[in-house]
C-alpha cells in the first residue's frame, strides 16, 4: 500500500521535472533586463533618420499634445524598422526623449510586447505561429525544418546576418494554418514588409528561405497552389447554385 | 496589519457556527469550499450593531456634508463621503480588508486582487480598493464567497512565491505571511516549477530578492509618485514579469529606504539590516529623529544595547509615514567612534583616559581662572533643550553670556519666533499654490519637507521658484537667480515671477537657515519681508513666510535665547565649552585657549579639544527638541549609554557643583521647571506652538545686502553631523550615490 503510494508520488514528481521549466516561453528576447554590450549600450548615439523624423511628426500629430506618450508604440515600431529589426537601448532612450517620459516607461512597453525585439535579429526575421490551430497542423515541424535548414537555434541569427527564427502567437490566419510571417528589414523602414506565408509545409518554408536569400519576390498568402486565398482546396464546395426564390411567394409578380 | 488582528478577523465568521472552533480553523470544510451551499445553509448574519472602531484610526472628513452617502458593511451602516472606495468604507466600519497593492498614500493600481469582497447584486466579487462606494451598497466581507475568493487569490499569489520564509528578512512582519495565515487556504494545487528572477542592484541601502516579488507595483508607484525618481518599472509580461530598472541603475533618491517598508513581502529589504535580527527579538522605542530639523517620528528597534534599525512612525503633520535615508540608516554611526571615557590631552598631544572626578576638577579649575568675557559656550546641532538650558545657566553663573548654538550664525535674532520657524507648518504646505525657495534646497536640507512640497506640486500643480545655486529638484521648478539681486527685483516688483506670487491664493516663501551665517542676513530678511508684504503672503488666515532650519537643536536654542553677547567672542576666548559642537570654525581661536569637548563622537570638535567629556547620543537619552515648524517633541532612551558616558545636562550639573556654582536642579523635572520660566512652549510635548507676533513689530533694518550669491548649506546630504559622519553606510551612500 505504502509502496504504491510512494511510487505514485514519485511518478508525479518526475512528471513535474520532465517538462523543462521555460521551454514553452515565447519571448522575442528572453531577458527582461539589459546587459551592456559593444553594439547595445546607452552611450551609443541613436537618432531617427531624416526621413523618419517627418514620420515621427506625423505620428505625434495623431495624439493630443498633452498625451504625447500615447505615441510610444508606433514610435518604437518605427525605430525598430529603422534599426534593422531590433531596438537597442539607445533607440528606446531616443523614443523616450521624443515623447517626454522617463526611459523606464518606454522599457516597460518594449519588454511587454514580444514583437519588439531587444536583441539582434536577421534581415529576414521568420516568425512561426505556435498557437493551437497551427500547432495541430504541424507548426513544430515547420520550425524544426527552418532551424535545421538555417543551422540556428530559436532567436539566433545566422552567421551571414540574414535570417533568424522566432515564435509568435496566433496571427489570425488559422484558416490557412500552419503559417509563418516574414518581417523583412533588409530595406530599412521604407522597404519594410511584414508578410504572411500560409499553408506552408516543411519543404515549402525551406524554399521560401532560399528565395528570400536570392532576393526573389514571392507573393504572400497561401502557398497551396490549389487554394485561392482562404477558400477551400480545389475550389468552392457549397452554395454553388443561384439562390432559389421563396416558395411561398412569387417575387417576380410584384 | 498585526497578525493577531488578522487572525481574530479570520475567526470572526466562525462565531455563527455550531461546530468545534478548532476544527474549523484548521480544516477547510466542504461547505466553505462551495459558496452556494453554505450560503444557503447559513442563517442571515445578525448585524453586530454596537459601533465599531475604524481600522488604524481611519478618519473621515466630509468636505461637503451633502455628499455623504450611506453604505452597509456586513449589515452595519456607515456614513462616508462620496468618492471613497469600498475598501475605505470598510475601514471606517472597522473591517480590515486584506490587501497588497493598495496603499493609502499611493495611486490605486488594483492588480493584486487580494481585497475582493462580495457586493450584493454584483455577479462576482469586486476588488474593493478600486471600486467606488455607491449609495446603499451592501458590502459583505465575511461571506463564503469572499472567503473563497481570497483563498483563490492567495493560491495564485503563492504560486510563484518561494517558500524561503526561514531565510527571509521580512519573516515575522510580512504581509504575505500574515495574510496567508489569516485568509489563505492550507493547501494548494500548484505542482509546476516556480519561476526565479535575477536580483537587481539598487544601491547600498535596498537589498533585492526579486524572486519573492508579488508584482504589487507599490515600489514603482512610490518611486514615481513620492520619491520622484522614475527609475523603477514593471518589465516583461505574464509569468516573466519582474520589477527592475532595465538598465543597471542605482536608486538615487533620498527616500529610497521607504520602499523597504511598503514592499509587502521580502523582495525589497534593508541591506544594512540583512540577516542581523528577527523583528520579534527587537524592542521598539518611539522617539524622534535628530539628523535634520524636521524631527521625523521614528521607532528605534534595539536588541540589548545595540540599535538594530530605525523605522518611521506615522505622524500626519510631520513625516506622514516616510523618513529619509539619512534618518533610517545613520544608526550604525551610533556604534562607531564613540567616546567612552573622560580624556585629557597630555603634553605630547595624546589623549589619556582619566576619571570623571579628575576631568571635572580640571575643567572647573581652568574655567574659574578665565575672565568672564573670555568664556564661550557653543551647543552642537544635536543638543537637546535641557542641556542647552543647563549650559546657558552654567555660563551665566560664570559671568559669561557668550553661548550659542552652532548654525545660528553670529548674531541670531531670537526675539521674534516667527523669524525662525516654519509658520505655515509642514502639513500646511499642502494648501499652497506657489512656492518661493530662497537660499534653501529642501531636498538635502529637509527631505521630508521636500516630499511635502513635491506632494503639493503633484496635487495642486503648485509652481516652485528657487533662488540659490543650481541644484537638483525632483519636481518642476523655475530657477530665478542665484543671489540677493533677484530678491531686490522681486521686492521692487520688477521680476516676471512677481505676478505669479501676487496672483497666488496661498503663496509660500521658504528661506533657508543657511542664510543665518551671512553677514548681511538682516538686510536679506528685511527684503524677504518686503516681498512678503508686497504680495500679501502674510494674512490673518494664512502665514506663508517660513524659515527652514537645518539642525535639530536650532529652534530650541533660539527659543531658549542662546544668543551670543558679542560677535567676535571666539577671537578672544580663553575657555571654550563645546557641547557637541563640531562645525564651529575655531581657526581664529587663540592658541592658548582651553577647549572642552563634551560629546558622543570623536568627530571634528575633538581635534582642538584639551579635554573630552563623553556624553550620550539621542538614542540614549530623554531630551526635548523643537522641530522647524515649532513642534516640541521628546526623544526616549532606546539603548543604554556606552562606556562612562553621561547625559549632557548631568555632566554640566556635576561640573557646576565641582566649580562651586551649583545649578539649582538635579533632575530632568527640575530642569524642565527652569525651562518653563524661559520658554514654556518647550513643555507642551507633541504640540506646535505658533509664533504670536508677525514680523510687523520688528525694528527697521539699516544696512544693505551684498551681492555674493547664496551658497548651499548642505554639501553632502548623507553626512551632516557627528553621527552620520561616523556611519559606514552613510559613507557608502556618499561614495556611490553622490558621484556626479
Ligand atoms: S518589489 Fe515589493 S513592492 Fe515592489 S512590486 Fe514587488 S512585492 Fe511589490
Ligand atoms: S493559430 Fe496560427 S494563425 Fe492562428
Ligand atoms: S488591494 Fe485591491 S487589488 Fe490589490
Amino acid at each position: 500500500m505504502l509502496a504504491r503510494l510512494a511510487a505514485k508520488r514519485l511518478l508525479e514528481i518526475r512528471q513535474v521535472f520532465r517538462q523543462s521549466p521555460q521551454a514553452s516561453r515565447s519571448f522575442s528576447t528572453a531577458l527582461n533586463y539589459h546587459i551592456d554590450s559593444p553594439d547595445n549600450n546607452p552611450d551609443l548615439p541613436w537618432e531617427f533618420s531624416e526621413g523618419n523624423k517627418a514620420k515621427v511628426k506625423e505620428i505625434l500629430s495623431h495624439y493630443p499634445s498633452n498625451y504625447k506618450q500615447s505615441a510610444v508604440i508606433p514610435l518604437l515600431d518605427l525605430a525598430q524598422q529603422q534599426h534593422g529589426g531590433w531596438l537597442p537601448v539607445s533607440a528606446m532612450n531616443a523614443v523616450a526623449k521624443v515623447i517626454d517620459v522617463a526611459p523606464i516607461r518606454v522599457y516597460e512597453v518594449s519588454t511587454f510586447y514580444s514583437m519588439f525585439n531587444r536583441s539582434k535579429v536577421g534581415k529576414y526575421h521568420l516568425l512561426v505561429c505556435g498557437t493551437t490551430p497551427c500547432m495541430i497542423r504541424g507548426s513544430r515541424e515547420i520550425e524544426d525544418a527552418l532551424l535545421k535548414h538555417l543551422g540556428v537555434k530559436r532567436n539566433e541569427v545566422t552567421k551571414d546576418g540574414l535570417f533568424s527564427v522566432g515564435e509568435m502567437e496566433c496571427m489570425g490566419c488559422c484558416v490557412n494554418a500552419p503559417m509563418i510571417t516574414v518581417a523583412d528589414y533588409s530595406n530599412g523602414s521604407e522597404g519594410y514588409t511584414y508578410n504572411y506565408y500560409e499553408d506552408v509545409t516543411p519543404k515549402r518554408v525551406v524554399e521560401i528561405v532560399e528565395m528570400l536569400r536570392r532576393g526573389e519576390k514571392l507573393p504572400p498568402g497561401t502557398q497551396n497552389p490549389h487554394r485561392i486565398k482562404c477558400g477551400p482546396e480545389g475550389g468552392n464546395t457549397t452554395l454553388l447554385s443561384e439562390p432559389k426564390p421563396p416558395s411561398c411567394r412569387d417575387l417576380d409578380a410584384c | 496589519m498585526g497578525l493577531g488582528l488578522l487572525a481574530s478577523r479570520a475567526m470572526r465568521p466562525l462565531r455563527n457556527s455550531h461546530s468545534s472552533v478548532f476544527l474549523r480553523t484548521i480544516v477547510s470544510k466542504p461547505e466553505l469550499q462551495s459558496a452556494e451551499s453554505s450560503a444557503a445553509a447559513q442563517a442571515p448574519p445578525e448585524p453586530d450593531l454596537p459601533p465599531r472602531t475604524p481600522v488604524g484610526g481611519a478618519r473621515i472628513h466630509f468636505p461637503n456634508p451633502e455628499d455623504a452617502i450611506e453604505v452597509f458593511v456586513d449589515g452595519y451602516p456607515v456614513k462616508i463621503p462620496k468618492g471613497m472606495t469600498v475598501l475605505q468604507a470598510c475601514e471606517v466600519a472597522g473591517v480590515d480588508i486584506p490587501r497588497f497593492c493598495y496603499h493609502s498614500r499611493l495611486s490605486i493600481a488594483g492588480n493584486c486582487r487580494m481585497c475582493l469582497v462580495e457586493v450584493e447584486k454584483s455577479p462576482k466579487p469586486v476588488a474593493s480598493c478600486a471600486m467606488p462606494a455607491l449609495p446603499g451598497m451592501k458590502i459583505k466581507t465575511d461571506t463564503p464567497v469572499a472567503k473563497k475568493a481570497r483563498e483563490g487569490v492567495m493560491e495564485f499569489l503563492l504560486m510563484n512565491h518561494p517558500l524561503d520564509c526561514p531565510i527571509c528578512d521580512q519573516g515575522g512582519e510580512c504581509d504575505l505571511q500574515d495574510q496567508s495565515m489569516a485568509f489563505g487556504s492550507d493547501r494548494g494545487r500548484f505542482t509546476e516549477m516556480k519561476r526565479s528572477v535575477v536580483d537587481k542592484n539598487l544601491g547600498p541601502l535596498v537589498k533585492t530578492v526579486m524572486t519573492r516579488c508579488i508584482q504589487c507595483t507599490r515600489c514603482v508607484r512610490f518611486a514615481t509618485e513620492v520619491a520622484g525618481v522614475q527609475d523603477l518599472g514593471m518589465l516583461g509580461r505574464g509569468s516573466g514579469e519582474e520589477i527592475g530598472t532595465y538598465v543597471e541603475k542605482l536608486m538615487t533618491s533620498e527616500l529610497s529606504g521607504n520602499v523597504i517598508d511598503i514592499c509587502p513581502v521580502g523582495a525589497l529589504t534593508s541591506k544594512p539590516f540583512a540577516f542581523k535580527a528577527r523583528n520579534w527579538e527587537l524592542k521598539g522605542t518611539e522617539t524622534i529623529d535628530v539628523t535634520d530639523a524636521v524631527g521625523s517620528n521614528i521607532r528605534i528597534d534595539s536588541r540589548g544595547p545595540e540599535v538594530m534599525r530605525i523605522v518611521p512612525r506615522l505622524n500626519e503633520d510631520i513625516n506622514e509615514e516616510w523618513i529619509s535615508d539619512k534618518t533610517r540608516f545613520c544608526y550604525d554611526g551610533l556604534k562607531r567612534q564613540r567616546l567612552n571615557d573622560p580624556m585629557i590631552r597630555d603634553a605630547d598631544g595624546r589623549f589619556k583616559a582619566v576619571t570623571w572626578r579628575d576631568a571635572l576638577a580640571v575643567v572647573a579649575e581652568v574655567a574659574l581662572q578665565a575672565k568672564p568675557e573670555e568664556i564661550v559656550g557653543i551647543a552642537g546641532r544635536l543638543s537637546d533643550a535641557e542641556s542647552m538650558m543647563a549650559l546657558k545657566d552654567l555660563l551665566n553663573r560664570m559671568g559669561s553670556n557668550n553661548v550659542w548654538c552652532e548654525g545660528t550664525g553670529t548674531q541670531p535674532s531670537a526675539d521674534l519666533r516667527s523669524g525662525y520657524i516654519m509658520n505655515t507648518t509642514i502639513s500646511g504646505l499642502e494648501k499652497a499654490d506657489v512656492f518661493l525657495l530662497i537660499g534653501t534646497q529642501p531636498r538635502v536640507e529637509a527631505a521630508m519637507v521636500n516630499a511635502r512640497i513635491r506632494k503639493t506640486v503633484r496635487a495642486n500643480n503648485a509652481k516652485v521658484a528657487y533662488i540659490g545655486p543650481a541644484t537638483d529638484f525632483n519636481y518642476d521648478h523655475q530657477h530665478l537667480g542665484t543671489g540677493p539681486e533677484t530678491l531686490t527685483e522681486l521686492a521692487e516688483g520688477r521680476h516676471p515671477f512677481c505676478s505669479a506670487i501676487s496672483n497666488a491664493k496661498n503663496p509660500v516663501i521658504i528661506v533657508g537657515a543657511g542664510l543665518f551665517e551671512r553677514e548681511d542676513k538682516d538686510a536679506i530678511f528685511a527684503t524677504v519681508e518686503a516681498i512678503a508684504k508686497k504680495h500679501n503672503v502674510i494674512r490673518p488666515d494664512w502665514n506663508g513666510l517660513n524659515v527652514l532650519l537645518l539642525n535639530a537643536a536650532q529652534a530650541a536654542a533660539l527659543d531658549l535665547g542662546l544668543v551670543p553677547e558679542s560677535t567676535n567672542s571666539i577671537e578672544s576666548a580663553k575657555f571654550v565649552y563645546l557641547m557637541g559642537a563640531d562645525d564651529v570654525n575655531l581657526d581664529k581661536l587663540p592658541n592658548d585657549a582651553f577647549v572642552v569637548y563634551q560629546g558622543h563622537h570623536g568627530d571634528r570638535g575633538v581635534y582642538r579639544a584639551n579635554i573630552i567629556l563623553p556624553a550620550s547620543a539621542f538614542s540614549e537619552k530623554e531630551g526635548t527638541y523643537v522641530n522647524t515648524e515649532g513642534c516640541t517633541q521628546q526623544t526616549l532612551p532606546a539603548v543604554p549609554t556606552v562606556g562612562d558616558a553621561r547625559d549632557d545636562w548631568k555632566i554640566i550639573r556635576a561640573l557646576s557643583e565641582v566649580a562651586g556654582l551649583t545649578l539649582p536642579y538635579d533632575s530632568v523635572g527640575g530642569i524642565r521647571t527652569r525651562i518653563r520660566t524661559v520658554a514654556p512652549n518647550l513643555l507642551n510635548v507633541d504640540e506646535r506652538e505658533p509664533a504670536t507676533f508677525g514680523p510687523s513689530v520688528k525694528p527697521e533694518v539699516t544696512g544693505k545686502m551684498d551681492t555674493t550669491p547664496f551658497k548651499s548649506a548642505v554639501e553632502n546630504f548623507y553626512m551632516t553631523d557627528s553621527i552620520t559622519r561616523a556611519s559606514k553606510i552613510m559613507a557608502q551612500c556618499s561614495a556611490m550615490l553622490l558621484k556626479k
